[in-house]
């Protein structure tokens, strides 16, 4: 539908696009404004669209009543671990199902692919059971171990798959004449193919990691092993009641660096995720 | 992990000679041993992670387990019985079937509304592309505390409101309105996801269908139905399996914007899972539910799969 449009219909469609993108852009706007204001400005009526009171109070007290830098690191390098062990672990087996011809392999695709249908929160009480055998409660491995070999990981080699099998497979034929092994046709041929579906399996595994909730709530006790998601909601005052500008501070912290990284690169993220990520 | 084992296997492989010494090792075993470890770690992480924990999942349920009292006794369908017996059960799964059909019916319809939107010639739609898109990577309880925050009752969108004269209620104090509350809330942050994908196919629909039509005097909405949504209809349908699975398996919303409250009106079955077994230490039933849920999933995306064959007008 990509047709002229007389002036009058483009000014009705900025008009409904620029009403529509209200709650999409206010609450970040919200966030950081209200993160900048004392307590007593917070609820003022009328509120507020700028500060009237500007103030970075908010900001030191995230870091006082958290060991909110500990908890930060945290949640990135759990994230960076998780995405690289992910891509590894998908690109060598997406290749395999897609390129490789071995016994077994549709019953061990099936196998893999059963993942897709359980969802984690189905597997939560025996995944905590297991880790509670080996001692590994109150620690980083199953946020680790679990995304880069269960469940979560297998969307990843799905889209993998679908993505060598849609690969012209004459260079890493070339190579393999040439005498190339298969391990070496991967890594040198195949692999830097593929570059824009490990660039949407990366943001996507990245993401899923950042903004897992239920998990580090089931497996983790001690603040200081806390990731951000779990830290944000731990900022309540002794009756339980949320310091909001203070949670807000935190929740500016944590969304604002990714969607500046976003921005930057919005046009190979959002291009990234509809032609390679989920077609298939 | 096995990582090393990999490398060694597949890139062991010397320059393949015409004829080895021993004729069983062949070019075609070593290739089929390649595969096998490529796929070791994600196989193993599978079968320990995935299908191991269900197997378990099926022998807790039919166990009375009490953490604290440190007791773990069969006692066969009394899970069961008592999930049927749950008081709780029938409000559980209306939360859990309102969330998924008041998410998936506003999250589809709003999604496509902003890709035919975004798919005029008009510019700036990159700009709105990137603004719809951007909740998408925003950290999800962050997204949360925020909405949280603009829906006290003296929040910013009863403040919005109040500007253009609307009383609003208090949000996530009103059943009804905790519950469109929530889903709304997280439509906002996901929609952009199957907007772009709904662009994409858009945008892989010949022009000619619609220069076709224009001839023949169609108008836009007939376009929309006749042409664009019969030829998007696989990536509907792939969009609307990944929403439902997704409605399913909502928690920190959840968690962070009600607790399942007021009353049980927005309890649904992941929440209620998680009360059970990591509140009240119920690991046993909290296996049930865990059952439950899986053939909940199981059974709708069965469904959709043969919805496939009926609904799909293209396969691509």
């Amino acid at each position: 539908m990509s047709r002229d449009l007389s002036p009058r219909t483009k000014l009705v469609l900025y008009g409904v696009l620029l009403v529509l993108a209200i709650p999409f852009v206010f609450p970040t706007w919200w966030m950081v404004t209200s993160s900048l204001k004392p307590v007593a400005d917070i609820f003022a009526f009328p509120p507020q669209l700028l500060p009237v009171h500007p103030q970075l109070d908010a900001y030191q007290r995230v870091f006082e009543l958290q060991p909110f830098g500990r908890q930060y690191l945290n949640s990135l390098y759990i994230a960076l671990v998780v995405t690289v062990g992910t891509l590894a672990v998908s690109a060598l087996s997406g290749y395999a199902f897609a390129r490789i011809r071995f016994r077994g392999q549709n019953v061990l695709f099936l196998v893999v692919l059963a993942g897709l249908l359980i969802p984690s929160e189905v597997t939560i009480v025996p995944l905590f059971q297991m880790f509670f055998k080996l001692g590994l409660i109150d620690t980083h491995w199953p946020l680790i171990l679990v995304p880069i070999l269960g469940a979560p990981s297998v969307l990843a080699t799905f889209i993998m798959r679908q993505f060598f099998i849609s690969l012209p497979g004459e260079l890493e034929e070339a190579a393999r004449v040439d005498g190339l092994g298969r391990f070496a046709t991967f890594w040198k041929v195949a692999l830097p193919l593929s570059r824009p579906a490990l660039g949407a399996v990366g943001i996507f595994t990245f993401l899923h990691s950042w903004n897992l909730y239920l998990e580090p709530i089931v497996f983790l006790s001690t603040p200081e092993k806390f990731t951000l998601p779990q830290a944000l909601t731990q900022f309540v005052d002794a009756y339980g009641g949320p310091m909001w500008n203070v949670q807000l501070a935190a929740a500016s912290l944590t969304a604002l660096p990714v969607l500046v990284v976003f921005v930057i690169a919005q046009k190979q993220f959002v291009e990234g995720l509809a032609h390679t990520g989920l077609k298939g | 992990m096995s990582q090393t084992d990999i490398r060694v296997g597949g890139a062991q492989a010397p320059p393949t000679p015409g004829h080895t010494s021993r004729p069983w090792w062949t070019s075609r075993r070593r290739d089929q041993l390649a595969g096998y470890l490529f796929i070791a770690p994600q196989l193993l992480g599978s079968l320990l992670f995935v299908l191991l924990p269900l197997v378990l999942v099926v022998w807790y349920s039919l166990h009375e387990w009490n953490v604290l009292a440190g007791t773990f006794d069969f006692v066969g369908a009394d899970n069961y019985t008592a999930l049927a017996d749950d008081p709780n059960l029938g409000p559980v799964l209306r939360a859990t079937g309102l969330f998924s059909v008041g998410l998936v019916v506003f999250n589809l319809a709003l999604a496509l509304l902003l890709a035919v939107l975004l798919n005029q010639k008009l510019r700036g739609t990159t700009v709105f592309r990137t603004i719809f898109f951007s909740p998408v990577v925003v950290s999800l309880v962050a997204w949360t505390i925020v909405w949280g925050f603009l829906l006290q009752d003296n929040g910013g969108v009863n403040g919005l409101l109040d500007t253009i004269g609307v009383d609003g209620p208090n949000w996530l104090r009103g059943e009804g309105s905790a519950m469109l509350s929530v889903i709304v809330v997280q439509v906002f942050k996901n929609v952009g996801l199957n907007m772009v994908l709904f662009l994409a196919a858009m945008q892989g629909v010949p022009a000619e269908l619609y220069e076709a039509a224009e001839v023949d005097g169609a108008s836009r909405m007939r376009q929309f139905w006749r042409i664009t949504v019969p030829l998007i209809s696989p990536t509907i349908l792939l969009t609307s399996i990944i929403t439902v699975v997704g409605s399913l398996q909502v928690f920190a919303q959840i968690a962070v914007l009600t607790q399942g409250g007021p009353g049980t009106s927005t309890t649904v079955l992941v929440y209620y899972l998680y009360q059970q077994a990591f509140q009240f230490h119920h690991f046993g039933y909290g296996a049930t539910l865990s059952i439950l849920l899986f053939g909940i999933v199981l059974a709708l995306t069965v469904l959709q799969w043969q919805m496939r064959k009926r609904w799909v007008f293209h396969e691509s």
